[in-house]
């Protein structure tokens, strides 16, 4: 690669800098938006990467390969981070050997997460210097100075991203590897944090804080964009790029590349020299209750929102300023909610347990989707895992009459994640719970990774492969049955079963994701419009194949992939094949 | 320059990320400051989607707000009146007359809107509307609607046939390259 910029995605010029800074070691557990940074780091043959179950794992295994001596990293997105919280807060304890990044991507405006949670306090909470990167040139250049940051300073390091840094592409320059190597020393008072060492290192988390604020004071991360002395903009992350996009060089903007630990002097100076002080940032007031704790006077939250993503328009309007607006149709317009795709595997199964009125407990995932009209079939999700052990919960509170009606779902790679500990808690604690893993055979929702119950690695290569059967009777779940959600008569007289038992059971539903490059399909079904009545019958399913057109029905050929599901459901036979 | 504004939009799996990556290719060639935003995840499941591409001097801001679009490339003629309201004071939509029934109309809770292409004219906005689904099958596949769009788009823009082209080269599997030209030339001679 030569010196000419080239257009880059935030999270590929991560993946970039990982490659740039010598990482040998990375372990991530997919999550939008962070996703690609792994995914993209994987293309380097010289560094060693995987999936890991969950992001807890992921973490963990990155501080081994630190301890080892080389340069380690793991990504995730914010609630991926609070799994792995643990790890996190006391490896500010023992520090790094090689230098240790952790990535984590933040998701305003809730784009493709369950909530909109600020990891900036996780950075605070932890005592870890965090980054915050406004566009890919900086996502490349910060993760390299990251590790720098981390092996100085002796530190576990956060970068900070957001859907709009990690997804948007812009111009980046690249450089060569440089691999630093540290050699493993044992170190016993600095790496086994039980009571008496950990009481040691508590005071050098503090002192090493007070360094690192020093630090903040100086460096070329925090930087001040010198404009008019009527406004002062304190700022970070894309939110730098509204301001600047609106006011242009007509306010003064402190920009900071590093928001912990957030520097005081460097505040102070920039508030002295202008009239009016403002913060921007999204989600929580972070840099603002900071600078208020300073004893000086400014405006942020009074202005902007607390909640949902900024926009340029957005800014511009809190100040004052006008905005122009474009077009309008009269109509009102449908909303294109996202949906399942067409011929997807869990369609089969959530129509099953519709139409025998369960209660579903839902979990992380494309089959959150199960949760739209017109399926409106799961009642709960919340976070990975979670149907399980509330499943278990739900019943021993319900009772037999719960027990009856009740089922858990979750995918395969969920189930991995953190499913198989709300699954002891039943075998251990005995509900007669049903479990349905939706096992589509890959990670769907992120957009296809491998995961330990595929039997292929990040590279596509082939990898170690957990039978989901023999591990969930490992657990003691003596009940444990397979059925193919195309098949929606098994589907049905398998769950009747189940939920009618009296004992723990697991259900796989069992069917490779729809999109995967190697499912053949049947090629698209038509239908036979002299034997079609229009009764819609075939549209409970909520296929976005299937429409009616002058009465009857037509199937998008574009889309349909010919799974059958509809043609099981239509009393006419109006619905098959070529 | 000021910086200009792009918006690509249409229905999840249609092939707009393609679109804004030839774009954006394109447009660095050309010596500009780009940024191109897109959505993962969740919203790709079949849901409205869109990307921005924005080319300057220098540009800030990632993403494109009500008002500025000075091009709104589409696929789909609902997501062309959804997002209408982003379009510039005499900015040009370019879009697929294709329609795709959302979900909400798949099970009756609304109706698709008609005439749409006539309602945006007389909303006073510059449309050009086109059967790229069409035009794409003739070329070879129902997918290259996107890469008809661009041929289309391509007439707005002063910049020579071989940038298209040379974009067209790194970012499409050269196995589907003489398909997508072919599409390219269709969308540019449609009138």
């Amino acid at each position: 690669m030569g010196n000419e910029k080239q257009l880059m995605l935030g999270n590929k010029a991560i993946a970039r800098g990982l490659y740039e800074a010598g990482v040998c070691f990375i372990s991530s557990y997919p999550g939008t938006p962070s996703t690609e940074v792994t995914e993209e780091a994987a293309k380097y043959d010289e560094i060693y990467c995987e999936w890991a179950p969950n992001e807890k794992v992921a973490m963990e295994a990155a501080f081994g390969a630190s301890l080892a001596g080389r340069r380690s990293f793991c990504a995730q997105k914010h609630v991926g981070l609070n799994v792995a919280a643990d790890p996190l807060y006391t490896m500010s304890y023992t520090g790094v050997n090689a230098g240790m990044v952790v990535l984590v991507a933040d998701d305003p405006g809730m784009h493709s997460s369950q909530n909109e949670q600020d990891s900036r306090y996780h950075a605070i909470a932890s005592k870890v210097p965090m980054l915050e990167p406004s566009d890919s040139e900086e996502a490349l250049d910060y993760t390299k100075l990251a590790f720098d940051i981390s092996e100085k300073y002796d530190t576990p390091v956060l970068i900070k991203m957001c859907t709009r840094v990690a997804h948007s592409q812009s111009a980046v320059s690249v450089s060569d590897r440089v691999v630093p190597v540290k050699a493993y020393e044992k170190d016993i008072a600095k790496y086994v944090m039980m009571p008496g060492n950990a009481k040691k290192r508590h005071p050098f988390v503090e002192e090493r804080t007070a360094k690192l604020r020093e630090y903040a004071e100086t460096a070329p991360i925090n930087k001040v964009f010198e404009g008019g002395k009527e406004i002062g903009i304190i700022t970070s992350s894309t939110s730098f790029q509204y301001v600047k996009e609106v006011f242009g060089d007509s306010v003064s903007v402190l920009k900071l590349g590093m928001v912990n630990p957030l520097p005081v002097k460097l505040i102070k100076d920039f508030a002295a020299k202008v009239d009016k002080l403002y913060v921007v940032e999204e989600l929580d007031p972070i840099i603002e209750n900071h600078v208020k704790s300073l004893g000086i006077e400014v405006q942020g939250k009074d202005l902007l929102p607390i909640c949902d993503e900024f926009s340029q328009n957005l800014i511009a309007k809190a100040f004052g300023k006008e905005v122009s607006t474009g077009y309008k149709v009269e109509d009102e317009i449908p909303g294109r909610p996202p949906v399942m795709c067409a011929g997807c595997p869990h369609r089969g199964l959530f129509f099953t347990l519709k139409q025998n009125k369960c209660t579903v407990l839902g979990d992380i995932g494309c089959y959150t989707l199960g949760a739209v009209p017109p399926l409106s079939t799961i009642e709960m999700t919340l976070c990975m895992g979670a149907s399980i052990s509330a499943l278990h919960g739900f019943n021993k509170v319900g009772g037999a009459e719960a027990e009856k009606k009740t089922v858990a779902v979750i995918g395969d790679s969920t189930f991995m994640h953190s499913g198989m500990t709300g699954l002891a808690n039943i075998a251990y604690n005995q509900t007669n719970s049903t479990v349905i893993i939706l096992d589509n055979s890959i990670t769907g929702m992120t957009g296809h990774q491998q995961n330990p119950t595929t039997g292929y690695n990040i590279k596509g290569d082939p990898a170690g492969k957990i039978d989901l059967e023999a591990l969930v009777k490992a657990m003691g779940i003596e009940r444990v049955r397979v059925v193919d959600p195309y098949n929606l008569e098994e589907c049905d007289r398998v769950i009747k079963e189940e939920l009618a038992v009296e004992a723990p059971s697991v259900i796989i539903s069992r069917r490779p994701c729809a999109l995967l490059k190697y499912v053949k399909h049947n090629g698209p079904l038509k239908c036979d419009r002299e034997k079609c009545v229009g009764c819609k019958s075939c549209m409970r399913i909520g296929c976005p194949a299937i429409s009616m057109k002058d009465g009857k029905v037509e199937i998008d050929e574009t889309l349909c992939v010919g799974c059958g599901v509809c043609t099981q459901l239509c009393k006419f036979g109006a619905l098959c094949g070529e | 320059m000021e910086t200009k504004s792009i918006m690509i939009v249409g229905v999840g799996g249609q092939g707009s990320l393609l679109a804004s990556k030839i774009l954006g290719h394109l447009l660095l060639s050309q010596g500009y400051d780009v940024k191109v935003s897109e959505v993962h995840g969740m919203s790709q499941r079949g849901g409205s989607v869109v990307t921005y591409v924005r080319y300057g001097d220098k540009v800030y801001s990632p993403v494109i707000d009500e008002g500025q679009a000075d091009y709104i490339v589409s696929f789909e003629m609902l997501e062309a009146a959804r997002w209408l309201p982003y379009l510039k004071k005499d900015g040009q939509i370019v879009t697929n007359i294709q329609q795709i029934d959302p979900m909400p109309v798949i099970i009756g809770a609304k109706e698709y809107p008609k005439d749409l292409a006539d309602k945006i004219k007389n909303a006073g906005a510059k449309i050009d509307a086109i059967d790229c689904l069409s035009l794409a099958k003739q070329a070879g596949s129902a997918k290259a609607v996107n890469i008809v769009l661009l041929g289309r788009l391509s007439h707005y823009f002063d910049l020579p046939e071989e940038a298209w082209m040379a974009s067209l080269e790194a970012n499409v599997p050269a196995k589907f390259l003489e398909m997508n030209k072919k599409a390219f030339e269709l969308g540019k001679q449609s009138v």
